[in-house]
């Protein structure tokens, strides 16, 4: 039996596979079936503070609009106990699988507000989540708006959140930083345990016929994965912080390259759209095979084996590797 | 569970709710107004699990009438059940027979009734004691309440009573007045309850029950050997009772230290002048004479509790025996009579005592009326009364509190008097209905009554729009119980919460000298001086006020608060009304916003605190200059060339100064003139439409949709305009074989309550600009002027299309044709007035409306005016409103009528054929009347024959005259909610359906009661949420479709203008074509529903994309002609119904508050709904023979 156990924030793992933020785990159901299927930890959905406004606001604007207005029917609902919008109803995800399943639960969370970022992590963290990943999904559309000012803005919110909660947190970053490399250390140095990468913008797209912006979905494929084993690569050994990868983990393929790099653990969501929940047995059974075949008895045997550090030729990971690259392609 | 007495703010309804739903096992319910929330209360608790003193559950079940509440009544308590109901009014006089029953019976029960107005020349949802007056001689007894404590207790005195003494009891306390004030009042424990309920009576109840274990009958018939004397059984329960409620009384008193007796007597005890009443009026005589009494002034009030059995002997101990004059009132009125119930019985009684020896001497009595749907009664009335018993022949049969120049009935009285209100702190608030005003003041209250000391009283007086309606507050604080059961008239605080009511509204001259003004204004300190109107200034300045403003939206949005200003306003009057301390005042608001938004999280919470914080920040003094800046305007309300009625009557209420109109100003039989909404330009909306003519394609897809039938269309010669005002927006018309013809859509801006689903339904984008349609909302401040002077061209010199010209088979085609039923008070966006509009517009000059109670007869016909009007040759709808249940055969009637005299009129027409002509007598018999042409050619030959019949001498010829018009086709609509077709009237819609007559019925389906406030009907979906349905509904709404099409000779269609307009209007002619019964269920979007209103139309498409509504027309023509007469409309379902329902609070609240409950019967409405598609697509598969066939 090959050991997959695997170490994610100081959270011990069964399998380096785990599923990403997606709304499959909206459903308690599913999350069950993820831990029978060989998960080694869930990433619970994001819960956008801006949908939990906007619901609110939408909420209270209905009951005003239609409250004590006219003398016949001053309400138009029954009385229920006060409910909360959205947050009450994702904690209570959180308790109920923490109930049925033993997997590490992570919470994810994506807020606007420096209140929000707060108020919720507390409430995520008291209702039983063993780990936060913070969502900073945030596009600097605004061109005034400099680079800085916007690392500022990370590093205060994994700050804040550090300073709130007791349990690991993680944070889901994009690429877009001038610097990858030194941001990523200065969030680990403002607290976080973690470093998921990447966060994949919903970039638009257009329909030319009804000259409509769409803004449908597109999953993730295997071959996204090359800009996050990049990084994964050089920033494995650097930081006194937990790797995830997430882009791109189709199958044990992407998992195994992602390790190679230096993942902690592989994130993936995308699969399990296109192939059911099963899949992440297909996964593991395969990452096990190759495991065999490649006589590694462990993850741990071969966690950043391609990493930067690691590899006899440093420089394959910087530019002078893209010359080359280049060069090759002329031929 | 409560143990002992404690302080609460609490509305009449809720306080006598609790006490019923803790001492009875079942409760039959319906909802009518003002009484409701006593019910929709007994439902919350019961869905929630609230036990009774037993530890029981009560049953709580909603019937389908108060008949049925009544029989269900009846049928529990014959079985041994505890059982009570809450009514009010109709629904009272629906439940008259069973209550004979149950009196007969000797069934101890007990029945709450917010007492309200009775419909004769008008409805009136207001209180007074019409209903209770006309249930006095079912042989129940009356117990009635003055006020919020009063009623709370006495619910339990009546109960108490009722068990002991075997009568049945009607608990009655005034509707509105008592059962929607807020009052504090001490709560009974449940100790205190239990104590007062004797278990042994209630076993004995059980006892007396019908059981199959010791069988009897009861119910029998009887005949005249023993009727009678079976009657006179009873005589010995009827003179206990009497002590037997003060005994119950006594034992009241010495539990809680309340004592009452079944006459209450205040004032100097050897007064000469006595005033006796009942009802919350009681508490302002009472409290008037107290005042006087005090000043040396020889007056009292008896307090009638005990209505019935009226004790004599109870009432002599009441008397003063100083008594000289005596004046009796009543809240109620008995044309013919010689005067009101309770006068006729102090009459009696005195009358009898003297006869018997009991008093010596008769003083003189008098009876007066008062307080007819809820008009005010005031200390200044009771000092009237006073005044007038002093006199030497005082007035008899009175009226107090109106002007009667009729038969000169009523008293004047000081309206400046009043009593000493230096203990209280009285404040009035103007606001919206929807900026959450009132929901800030009933918080307000409760913070006060319940977190200090002080007293408190909240009342609320709404006006009679459903959109953009207006609401005053009258909130009282004081150190005593506030028995003040009247509006405030000199506040020491007024705030505005909308700048532009100043311009409106009179708000001054109801703030004492000295008082606060606290306006909500964009304006600063500085600046909003100038934007005041001269009047208001001046009253600033002659009552040296002090003036605070707020720029509220500003804080509100800064502080991420939206538009909501409630939280703000109300810091506002807490900060500065005086009423606690700054300091305490600001720490009880925080202290509850903590209480209301703990569960929304900290983030909401430090967000309302921020909004206070920075409201004290924002609220400024305004230093008034020494005078009045502004110039003097005076604006009539009215443009004067409005029709005289509309001038002096009309616009006096539209002001608001309705309570001063005197009884010559109205009509005497409730007929008013139609298309007087018009006159009334709300300017309610801020945002209002714009035409783009470049952009538009003419589809008329917004005048469709439009509630408020404010965007209209006409195509005209180009020549015309000629005359039009500058800017006056055209284009092309859009169709051929017009040349020189222009089109146009004109949109009466100050009619526009700015609900946007003319921009939500328009189809066209401008290619340059992607955000723009066709038409677009935008502030209507700028173009005000011009959209006046545009519409008034529109209206007075662009001619009204031809009907035989405009092609009444397409969506674009009808815009052309003259709405008859204009700005009616319906909510913004509403989904029912679409359908109506289209009703006149397709068939309004020969239009009969007979319309149920409920929204559409509320925005369709509640005063000041009436949206149903006339065309420019006087014709149009012709509209009534009988009553909730009866609607159907009310419709039915008109039928009736329009048939007989068109019969008859065909007799006489032949009759007179040799003077008059074969060919216009052959000609108006023959006309076919199927289209517009048609129509218009029998208009002409009827106003010819109209014409020679006046000139003739033949005894037919008058005769033929008074019923000629019925030669032209009459329309008869049957118009009403699922309230009425699918609950209350259901019986009769049923009849009406089978009797084969030509009516049409338009069924409003908004499946709630919409205008009681979303109670649950038969056509409420499963798994929706609704009053009385608050677990989520567990059956499946009812097919009334289906049972009509089962006649198989009535037409049938299912409609959704947001869904398939064309089918809409191919569905209505269709239904009007028939030459029968034709029913139509319309979707109709409500807010009810817990939408956006402005997403109301695409909630229709949805409900139709998810097979939840799917459209269809069952047309018995084509069975007749051999074809399958089922047609479906609408395609496959392609969503799934939680794409369409989750949308829905009314759905979504479920998902909220029981995920799991709302998931299975979602499943379950899923499920039901795939049979049920399945059925019509296999029926619309059918041949024609699998229909029955049509017999007439």
């Amino acid at each position: 039996m090959m050991d997959l156990r695997t170490q994610y924030m100081g959270l011990d793992l069964q399998s380096p596979i785990v599923v990403s933020a997606c709304p499959l785990s909206e459903e308690i159901g599913n999350i069950v079936q993820m831990e029978d299927a060989g998960a080694g930890a869930v990433v619970l959905f994001s819960l956008f503070e801006e949908q939990i406004r906007r619901e609110q606001d939408r909420l209270s604007a209905i009951q005003m609009a239609t409250t004590n207005v006219f003398a016949e029917g001053l309400d138009y609902f029954p009385a229920s106990d006060e409910y909360a919008v959205g947050v009450e109803e994702y904690l209570e995800l959180i308790r109920v699988a923490k109930e049925r399943v033993d997997i590490p639960i992570i919470a994810s969370l994506n807020g606007i507000s420096s209140e929000g970022w707060i108020d919720y992590a507390q409430q995520m963290e008291q209702a039983g989540a063993d780990g936060l990943e913070i969502n900073v999904f945030y596009i600097a559309a605004d061109i005034h708006q400099e680079g800085r000012l916007v690392e500022e803005r990370y590093l205060e919110i994994v700050e804040s959140v550090r300073s709130t909660v007791k349990i690991p947190v993680a944070v889901k970053l994009n690429p877009y930083f001038s610097a990858m490399g030194n941001m990523a250390r200065e969030l680990v140095l403002a607290g976080a345990n973690g470093l998921v990468l990447f966060n994949r913008f919903y970039q638009p797209d257009f329909d030319i016929n009804s000259l409509r912006v769409l803004n449908n979905l597109q999953y993730s494929v295997a071959n996204e994965i090359r800009l996050p084993l990049l990084w994964i690569s050089v920033l494995y050994g650097r930081l006194n912080a937990s790797l995830a990868a997430t882009t791109g983990v189709q199958s044990a393929t992407e998992v195994i390259k992602y390790l190679l790099a230096g993942a902690d653990v592989t994130m993936t969501a995308s699969a399990l759209y296109k192939h059911g929940i099963p899949h992440l047995r297909t996964m593991t059974s395969d990452l096990q095979s190759w495991m065999r075949d490649m006589q590694f008895k462990s993850v741990e045997a071969f966690k950043g084996a391609l990493s930067q550090q690691n590899v006899s030729d440093p420089a394959a990971f910087e530019r002078a590797n893209y010359i080359r690259i280049l060069e090759g392609a002329k031929r | 569970m409560a143990k002992q007495s404690s302080y609460i703010t609490i509305e009449g309804n809720e306080a006598v709710a609790y006490v019923a739903y803790r001492t009875n096992e079942v409760c039959a319910i319906y909802p009518i107004t003002p009484s409701s929330n006593m019910a929709e209360w007994a439902d919350e608790w019961a869905a929630k699990g609230i036990k009774n003193i037993w530890g029981n559950v009560p049953d709580v079940i909603e019937m389908q009438s108060e008949g049925g509440a009544a029989g269900a009544v009846h049928g529990a308590l014959q079985t041994g059940a505890l059982t009570t109901t809450f009514t009010a009014s109709q629904g009272l006089m629906l439940m008259l027979p069973n209550m004979y029953k149950i009196a007969g019976e000797l069934t101890p029960a007990v029945f709450h009734i917010a007492a309200r107005s009775l419909a004769a020349q008008a409805l009136s949802i207001f209180g007074d004691h019409q209903d209770v007056m006309a249930a006095r001689s079912t042989g129940f007894a009356m117990l009635s309440a003055a006020g919020v404590q009063e009623a709370h207790d006495f619910a339990l005195i009546a109960q108490a009573a009722t068990l002991a003494s075997r009568i049945p009891f009607i608990h009655f306390f005034d509707g509105f007045r008592t059962s929607h004030e807020a009052n504090k009042i001490l709560l009974l424990s449940d100790e205190h309850i239990r104590a007062m309920i004797d278990d042994e009576l209630v076993f004995k109840h059980r006892q007396r029950a019908l059981s199959p274990d010791a069988p009897f009958i009861r119910g029998t018939a009887q005949n005249p050997d023993v009727y009678f004397q079976g009657r006179e059984t009873v005589n010995p329960f009827y003179d206990k009772t009497p002590d037997i409620v003060q005994a119950q009384m006594d034992k009241f008193a010495a539990l809680t230290g309340r004592q009452y007796h079944l006459f209450d007597y205040t004032g100097a005890p050897d007064a000469g002048r006595v005033l006796v009443i009942m009802g919350s009026g009681g508490e302002t005589a009472a409290e008037t004479a107290k005042a006087l009494a005090a000043k040396g002034e020889k007056v009292g009030v008896i307090q009638v509790r005990l209505y019935r059995p009226f004790s004599w002997a109870h009432f002599a101990k009441a008397l003063p025996p100083t008594v000289k004059s005596i004046a009796v009132l009543d809240r109620t009125k008995e044309p013919g009579a010689s005067g009101e119930p309770l006068y006729q019985d102090v009459v009696t009684a005195l009358m009898e005592a003297m006869n018997e020896g009991k008093i010596e001497r008769l003083p003189r009595v008098t009876g007066g009326r008062y307080g007819l749907s809820s008009k005010e009664f005031t200390p200044a009335m009771v000092q009237a009364v006073f005044a007038e018993l002093e006199k030497k022949q005082p007035k008899n049969h009175f009226t107090i509190g109106i002007f009667d120049d009729v038969t000169h009935s009523s008293l004047e009285y000081d309206p400046g008097f009043s009593l000493d209100e230096s203990e209280w702190r009285q404040a009035l608030f103007f606001g919206l209905g929807a900026d959450g005003t009132v929901g800030a003041n009933k918080n307000s209250i409760k913070i006060i009554g319940e977190n200090t000391p002080m007293h408190a009283q909240g009342y609320f007086v709404y006006d009679s729009k459903k959109s953009g309606a207006r609401t005053v507050s009258h909130l009282r604080f004081g150190p005593q119980p506030i028995r003040a059961p009247y509006l405030i008239r000199q506040a020491d605080f007024v705030a505005c919460h909308q700048f532009n009511f100043v311009e409106k509204v009179e708000m001054l001259p109801f703030v004492k000298p000295g008082g606060t003004f606290l306006l909500n204004s964009p304006f600063g300190p500085k600046a909003v001086w100038d934007q005041l109107p001269r009047a208001v200034q001046q009253e600033i300045l002659d009552k040296n006020l002090r003036f605070y403003v707020i720029d509220a939206t500003a804080v509100a949005r800064s502080t991420g608060m939206g538009t909501r200003i409630n939280t703000i306003m109300q810091t506002c009057f807490f900060a500065i009304s005086g009423v606690l301390s700054r300091e305490e005042a600001i720490s009880q608001i925080k202290k509850s916003i903590e209480k209301t938004y703990a569960k929304k999280g900290a983030t909401v919470v430090k967000q309302n605190f921020k909004a206070v914080d920075e409201t004290l920040e924002n609220l400024h003094e305004v230093q008034a200059p020494a005078q009045a800046t502004a110039a003097v305007t005076e604006e009539s309300i009215v443009p004067a060339e409005a029709p005289v009625f509309v001038r002096e009557v009309t616009a006096v209420m539209m002001a608001g100064h309705g309570d001063d109109l005197p009884v010559s100003a109205l009509p005497i039989d409730g007929t008013y003139p139609s298309g007087t909404t018009r006159w009334e330009k709300r300017n309610i909306s801020d945002l209002v439409p714009e035409w783009e003519p470049d952009i538009c394609i003419q589809c008329g897809n917004c005048s469709f949709v439009c509630p408020h039938s404010v965007i209209r269309s006409k195509y005209f010669h180009e020549a015309y305009l000629k005359e039009a005002p500058a800017g006056f927006k055209t284009a092309p018309i859009n169709a051929r074989g017009y040349p020189e013809t222009k089109f146009t859509l004109e949109i009466s801006v100050e009619d526009c309550t700015g609900c946007t689903l003319c921009v939500e339904v328009c189809p066209v984008t401008s290619l340059a600009d992607r955000t723009k349609k066709a038409i677009n909302m935008t502030p209507k401040a700028p173009l005000l002027e011009q959209s006046r002077a545009n519409f008034k061209f529109f209206e007075e010199h662009l001619p009204v299309n031809d009907r035989d010209k405009v092609n009444f088979s397409t969506v674009h085609g009808i815009q052309f044709l003259e709405p008859l039923f204009e700005y009616s008070g319906a909510c913004s966006g509403c989904g029912e007035t679409p359908y109506v509009r289209l009703m006149t517009q397709l068939f309004g000059d020969r239009l009969l409306v007979a319309n149920a109670t409920g929204c559409s007869s509320i925005y369709g016909g509640n005063l000041p005016t009436t949206p149903w009007s006339m065309n420019k040759d006087g014709k149009g709808p012709a509209w009534s409103n009988s009553l909730f249940e009866d609607n159907a055969e009310f419709g039915l009637g008109m039928r009736i009528t329009a048939d007989q005299h068109l019969n008859q009129a065909r007799d006489r027409l032949l009759l007179l054929e040799p003077e008059l002509g074969a060919e216009l007598v052959q000609g108006i018999l023959g006309a076919s009347q199927q289209v517009e042409s048609d129509i218009v050619n029998q208009r002409s030959r009827v106003s010819e024959l109209k014409s020679r019949l006046q000139k003739m001498k033949h005894p037919a010829a008058q005769y033929l005259f008074s019923i000629a018009d019925n030669f032209v086709r009459r329309s008869v609509w049957l118009v009403g909610g699922d309230g009425w077709a699918y609950d209350i009237g259901y019986g009769g819609l049923d009849h009406v359906l089978a009797s084969g007559r030509d009516v049409n019925v338009l069924v409003l389906d908004t499946e709630v009661y919409s205008n009681t406030g979303g109670q649950s009907s038969k056509s409420t979906p499963t798994a929706a949420t609704a009053k009385f349905a608050a677990a989520g509904k567990r059956i499946g709404k009812k097919n009334l479709g289906l049972q009509a099409i089962s006649y198989g000779n009535v037409y049938v269609a299912q409609v959704a203008m947001g869904a398939n307009p064309q089918q809409t209007l191919l569905a209505m002619r269709e239904a009007e074509a028939y030459n029968g019964p034709s029913l139509i269920l319309a979707y109709s979007h409500c807010i009810a529903h817990g939408i956006e209103m402005e997403k109301g139309l695409n909630q229709q498409q949805l409900a139709v994309a998810s097979g939840y509504w799917p459209l269809f027309r069952f047309n018995p023509e084509l069975r007749r002609g051999g074809h399958n007469p089922f047609v479906l409309d609408s395609p496959r379902p392609t969503i799934p119904l939680k794409d369409y329902a989750y949308n829905e609070l009314r759905y979504s609240l479920l998902a909220r508050t029981h995920p799991e409950e709302a998931e299975r019967l979602l499943s379950l409405a899923q499920e039901m709904m795939n049979l049920r598609w399945k059925t019509y697509e296999d029926m619309a598969s059918w041949g024609a023979e699998a229909f029955q066939p049509v017999f007439h």
